[in-house]
């Protein structure tokens, strides 16, 4: 079972760099609602008893995160008609190395925690911090307002896996709100980049600081 | 012993096998029939019988060069286990020699390849070793882990894994391992998404464009060595990814040859499916294999 | 006890081997001859002093007689100086046979006796620094050496070029010096002597210093990184036989030095290894980027003498950790692999340093851009070449394999295979071993393509034919050793093993042996298997009906119908790649114009891969300190009455300083 686990956990990080590896708004969003459609089937998978609520969350997770708002990017892509390509800040070599690093830095880091046993072997906290600072990368070398939405994604995909550990103790409706505000604030910032789009006939949040007064 | 003989003679006649089977996957995506399945063999036929064209501007290193690259290529095949059973030639060490071999083809193949002073060719020779550079630190990333979860100096030990086969908990591992060396294949063979053994626009390639001025049956041995070190691939990854034995011998090669086809087929399937990559991203993607199995070095050993 | 005397006699017929040639004129090619052969017949009876104390019993002290100031000179051979002594016993023999046709006396007039005499110094203070069991006699050698190569590698001092590398090779070297003598005195504080005898216990801090002075001070001789300023300039610079002698040889005293160091300390904590395995895997990496980066025939076999001191660090780096940590199969692979790659390092770069020789001495160009094509006007010296550089990049069947081969076999070890305890950030450097052989193939790819193969790029490499024998001689004897070694490397088993025992002190009864986890013979047959395999192919490509059948050609080139000769690829353009992914360290710098229009004119491309460490760090810095203290100017007014004024002033404020001393 935990070979399984840690398997599919191995692949969450994958996609991470893959994420920070590619250079298209495309592939960048279907690669994470792959992650998020993952990270529901692993929620799945980690519930020794598994109820109707439990089961009714996880397929929640992976309807918004990994249809319901790739759907609603790819549209709002389609609409502000963005075809280039991503400019990150940084060159996409650099950016794996970041990843990489970081990812090495979770690995290392977790180690050192004092965790409870039933998690020592278990990828769970590495992949937790990892992609949560993957998530930070994305959001801190991207500037298309759309690529910021798919770093609060990862973001979000960490903490999600971080829940994971919790998953006993946590209420599901704490989950459900996370899921809830990740959903709304994609909704608004899709309608938003459409306007914005129209309006400036730029994505790129750094004009948008002219907007500070 | 009959095991021996069965691995040489796999080894010797199978590999061209696999560049038909890829070609039929490809045209089966494409919509077209394709060569027979045998046409790398009619090919290798034909070229034997061929003369040769050697270029004025060229000496006994363009010569040497594919013997000596058939040659390391074929030791490098002995020391590799293929499926169930143990590799003629086995010592402690074996892995590094194997590496080391692939080495002195490379080194081979790019020189009789600059002996020829065309610029294209020498295009071919600087792709060749500089994504060789990042995909040996990967292989080398893969044999510690091997190493370290089999006890085992030799390719045999490590690739058939600790008595009783791998435990669950090092799946994690050797997931990554797995990527990382199908990256490495794809990347050493001169596959897609690195570089198009179909294509004619020499700015593009990488292996075809080295041999441009091979002819005859130099071509041949040259076509015969770049199936057979697939073929050698091909074998290295099964064992990590599908280590299934049956424990009765017949049945175990049989299945052998079968998990090899389906290396294959997935080789098509990865190429008819996938663009091939700018020639600068390339090293992102080696880099990309070099982390992963890194990664898998770095899970196991924390 | 005849061992060393041999050995004594031996250094003093190569040290003074260059004197009888000024007692005539400075035309005669006799006296070179006389000198030749004095280097020779040195060489021979230090071979036999080797042998002899190899098989009798070491170590043997030799002459506390005669007192040095402050020391005793006391000499000894053991099995590790054996190793090393070979090495110096036959390359700079080799190298002076060479010169009779590289560097003769008629050709080079005023030159001439002077570098006989300093190459002669050169070979006979290095074979002292290796006997010696003193600190101050060693010191003494020491400096001997260091100057001697000085005199010998700038004999060409007309050109800046050969004066500026002189320069900052003096002063790499006395840094180095200074931090050796700041080494022997706290050694002396440790031990109460300066005999080099193994220390007993002594306090952690200060061997840790020890150790850290030696790494500094042996490491500026070897050409760790970033301390291997000097070396490619003196290495371009020196005429080839001696620039082959400094790589082949002197860099080894470096190595040499941290052996002897580390094993006369006493057992020291896990970060010595650590550290040399940093160490050596920046050096080795590094070194090789930089090698594919060079423009300059003989810069870029300096850098790649840096990679492989780089991959020596590594194998002792493997053996102090395993000394500190108590494995001892760790030490037998891990110094076994790094002093038989002293060897075989000291075989295959004289070998091409001497190759590159041949070609500059015809060519009269370092420039690897105006080279190519000389394999067809210069087969033999291609053949031997082509020999050197697959021994260099650690390729099967010759000996550059069976050392790096060794070294790997360590490293796996610390991986703690199948589980057992092992220290698995140390096996990170085999990756980067790997690393640095599938560069080195690059590297190499490079050099042959661009200076052998392909049609010559400029007029002068046209001029390209095969040197007369006194050439040739040395260079085939040397290709033979790398074959040798490299088919049949267990011939070496029993001297490296007999060092590794010494240096780590292992007791006789140990039950571990290099040859029971190097099976170095199945290295022997795999070589000669892939030998074999070759030759049949070979065979078989003759004996074929149709083989005959050839038909010649121009270079078909894709069917563009008039190549020229500076269409080919380059040197430059074949490293690129490799060169920007190491951008950071490298830091290479292209010039090249905006191109506009259809028609453009003519245009110049130019790239610069300058040493990061001393041409953007360490000149710069003294350039700026140069300019700080220039104020200080102000003081030197060149009269006398100012001068008598400071020194009445400097009195004065000790006299106050000393009574306010006193006072409470």
């Amino acid at each position: 079972m935990t070979s399984l686990f840690n398997g599919l956990l191995v692949i969450v990080l994958v996609m991470n760099l893959f994420a920070l590896g590619t250079s298209r708004i495309h592939a960048l969003i279907r690669i994470v609602a792959s992650q998020g459609v993952l990270l529901g089937i692993i929620l799945l998978l980690v519930h020794r008893h598994l109820t109707i609520p439990a089961f009714a969350v996880a397929m929640a997770g992976i309807a918004i995160k990994g249809f319901l708002i790739p759907a609603i990017m790819l549209r709002a892509l389609r609409q502000a008609e963005i075809k280039r390509e991503i400019e990150p800040l940084i060159s996409p070599l650099a950016s794996i190395m970041l990843g990489a690093i970081a990812t090495a830095f979770a690995i290392l880091f977790s180690g050192q925690l004092p965790l409870v046993d039933q998690n020592d072997g278990a990828l769970l906290v590495p992949t937790a911090i990892a992609t949560v600072l993957v998530g930070f990368i994305i959001l801190t070398t991207r500037f298309k307002a759309l690529t910021q939405v798919v770093g609060y994604l990862v973001l979000e995909n960490g903490i999600f896996v971080f829940g994971m550990l919790l998953i006993e103790a946590m209420p599901l409706v704490v989950e459900m709100g996370v899921l809830l505000d990740l959903f709304v604030g994609v909704f608004v910032i899709s309608i938003i980049v459409n306007h914005i789009n129209r309006a400036f006939s730029s994505l790129d949040t750094r004009r948008l600081l002219l907007l500070k007064e | 012993m009959t095991a021996n003989l069965i691995h040489v003679l796999l080894l010797l006649v199978m590999p061209p096998l696999l560049a038909g089977v890829i070609n039929k996957t490809k045209a089966w995506f494409g919509g077209r029939v394709g060569p027979p399945l045998l046409q790398s063999y009619y090919d290798l036929i034909k070229l034997a019988r061929k003369s040769m064209v050697l270029s004025t501007t060229t000496t006994w290193v363009f010569r040497a060069g594919p013997v000596v690259t058939l040659a390391a290529v074929l030791m490098a095949g002995l020391l590799m286990p293929l499926g169930a059973f143990d590799a003629p030639i086995r010592f402690s060490g074996d892995p590094i020699f194997f590496a080391y071999l692939l080495g002195l083809a490379r080194f081979f193949t790019t020189t009789a390849a600059l002996d020829t002073g065309s610029a294209f060719e020498g295009m071919g020779a600087a792709r060749e070793v500089t994504f060789a550079s990042l995909s040996e630190p990967a292989v080398f990333f893969a044999l510690l882990v091997l190493a370290r979860l089999s006890g085992s100096l030799t390719l045999t030990g490590m690739l058939h894994g600790p008595m009783g086969g791998f435990s669950a908990a090092t799946a994690a591992p050797l997931i990554l391992v797995a990527i990382g060396l199908f990256v490495v294949l794809l990347a050493e063979n001169c596959r897609i998404p690195v570089d198009d053994p179909n294509t004619h626009l020499e700015l593009t390639m990488i292996h075809e464009v080295m041999v441009l001025d091979h002819s005859g049956p130099l071509l041949g041995v040259i076509l015969y060595g770049a199936a057979l070190k697939l073929f050698i691939f091909g074998a290295l990854l099964l064992h990590v990814l599908a280590p299934f034995q049956t424990g009765v011998a017949w049945a175990d090669w049989l299945v052998f040859c079968a998990e090899m086809l389906a290396v294959a087929v997935a080789i098509g399937v990865v190429e008819s499916i996938m663009a091939r990559l700018l020639m600068r991203r390339v090293p992102y993607l080696l880099t990309g294999a070099l982390l992963f199995c890194g990664f898998g070095f770095l899970l196991l050993v924390r | 006890m005849s061992a060393t005397w041999n050995i004594l006699a031996a250094i003093v017929v190569l040290g003074l081997s260059g004197l009888p040639a000024y007692l005539l004129p400075a035309r005669s090619e006799t006296g070179q001859r006389v000198a030749t052969a004095a280097m020779v017949a040195g060489s021979l009876l230090g071979l036999c002093g080797v042998a002899g104390g190899v098989g009798g019993a070491i170590p043997s002290v030799a002459g506390a007689a005669w007192g040095l100031p402050y020391g005793r000179f006391s000499v000894a051979i053991d099995a590790v100086s054996a190793v090393f002594l070979a090495l110096v016993f036959v390359v700079p023999a080799l190298g002076s046979i060479y010169g009779l046709g590289y560097w003769g006396h008629a050709q080079h007039r005023g030159t001439g006796r002077r570098l006989g005499l300093f190459y002669g110094l050169l070979a006979g203070s290095m074979a002292l620094v290796l006997i010696a069991r003193d600190g101050v006699l060693f010191l003494i050698a020491w400096e001997a050496m260091a100057m001697a190569a000085y005199f010998a590698a700038s004999v060409e001092e007309d050109d800046p070029a050969v004066r500026r590398a002189g320069w900052v090779y003096l002063i790499a070297t006395h840094a180095g010096t200074l931090c050796l003598i700041a080494m022997f005195a706290l050694w002396r504080q440790a031990t109460g002597s300066f005999a080099l005898e193994p220390a007993p216990a002594m306090a952690a801090g200060l061997a840790s210093a020890i150790f850290v002075l030696a790494l500094f001070g042996f490491g500026f001789k070897a050409g760790l990184m970033p301390l291997h300023v000097w070396l490619p300039g003196a290495h371009s610079a020196a005429p080839s036989h001696v620039s082959a002698v400094m790589s082949g040889v002197m860099l080894k005293m470096g190595v040499y030095g941290i052996v002897r160091m580390t094993a006369l300390l006493p057992v020291g904590p896990p970060w010595w290894g650590g550290t040399l395995l940093v160490a050596g895997a920046i050096t080795g990496l590094a070194g090789i980027a930089f090698a594919i980066g060079q423009h300059d025939l003989k810069r870029l076999l300096a850098y790649s003498s840096i990679e492989n001191i780089g991959i020596i660090a590594m194998g002792l780096g493997l053996a102090v950790l395993g000394r500190a940590l108590g494995r001892p199969e760790w030490v037998l692979l891990g110094l076994g692999g790094a002093l038989l790659h002293t060897i075989n390092h000291g075989l295959f770069k004289p070998l091409l340093f001497l190759g590159a020789g041949a070609v500059i001495h015809c060519v009269h160009t370092r420039e690897l851009d105006r080279l190519g094509g000389l394999a067809r006007r210069m087969p033999a010296v291609t053949g031997l070449f082509v020999i050197g550089s697959v021994a260099i990049c650690a390729l099967p069947p010759l000996n550059g394999f069976a050392s790096e081969w060794l070294i790997y076999l360590g490293l796996f070890r610390t991986v703690g295979l199948g589980g057992e305890p092992g220290f698995a950030p140390a096996a990170v450097a085999a990756v980067v071993l790997a690393m640095i052989g599938a560069m080195a193939v690059a590297c190499f790819a490079k050099l042959i393509g661009t200076v052998f193969l392909g049609s010559a790029r400029s007029d002068a490499s046209q001029h390209g034919h095969d040197p007369t024998a006194t050439m040739m001689g040395p260079m085939i004897v040397l290709a033979f050793g790398c074959v040798c070694l490299g088919l049949f490397p267990s011939i070496a088993i029993a001297p490296l093993e007999d060092a590794s025992r010494t240096w780590a002190a292992l007791a006789e009864s140990t039950p571990i042996s290099l040859a029971a986890v190097a099976p170095l013979g199945w290295i022997s047959a795999a070589g000669l298997g892939l030998v074999a395999v070759v030759a049949t192919f070979a065979l078989i490509s003759r004996i074929t009906p149709r083989a005959g059948a050839v038909a010649e050609a121009g270079t078909w080139d894709c069917g563009y119908a008039r190549p020229d000769r500076r269409m080919q690829y380059t040197g430059s353009s074949l490293g690129a790649t490799l060169v920007d992914l190491f951008g950071l360290v490298v830091w290479p710098r292209n010039h090249q114009p905006a191109i506009h229009g259809l028609f453009p004119g003519s245009a110049t491309f130019k790239s610069v891969v300058a040493d990061t460490v001393l041409d953007r760090l360490v000149l710069p810095f003294f350039r700026a300190a140069g300019r700080y203290m220039s104020m200080f100017r102000v003081f030197q007014q060149a009269q006398m009455q100012s001068y008598v004024l400071y020194v009445l002033t400097i009195v004065i404020v000790l006299m106050v300083w000393g009574t306010m001393g006193a006072e409470p």
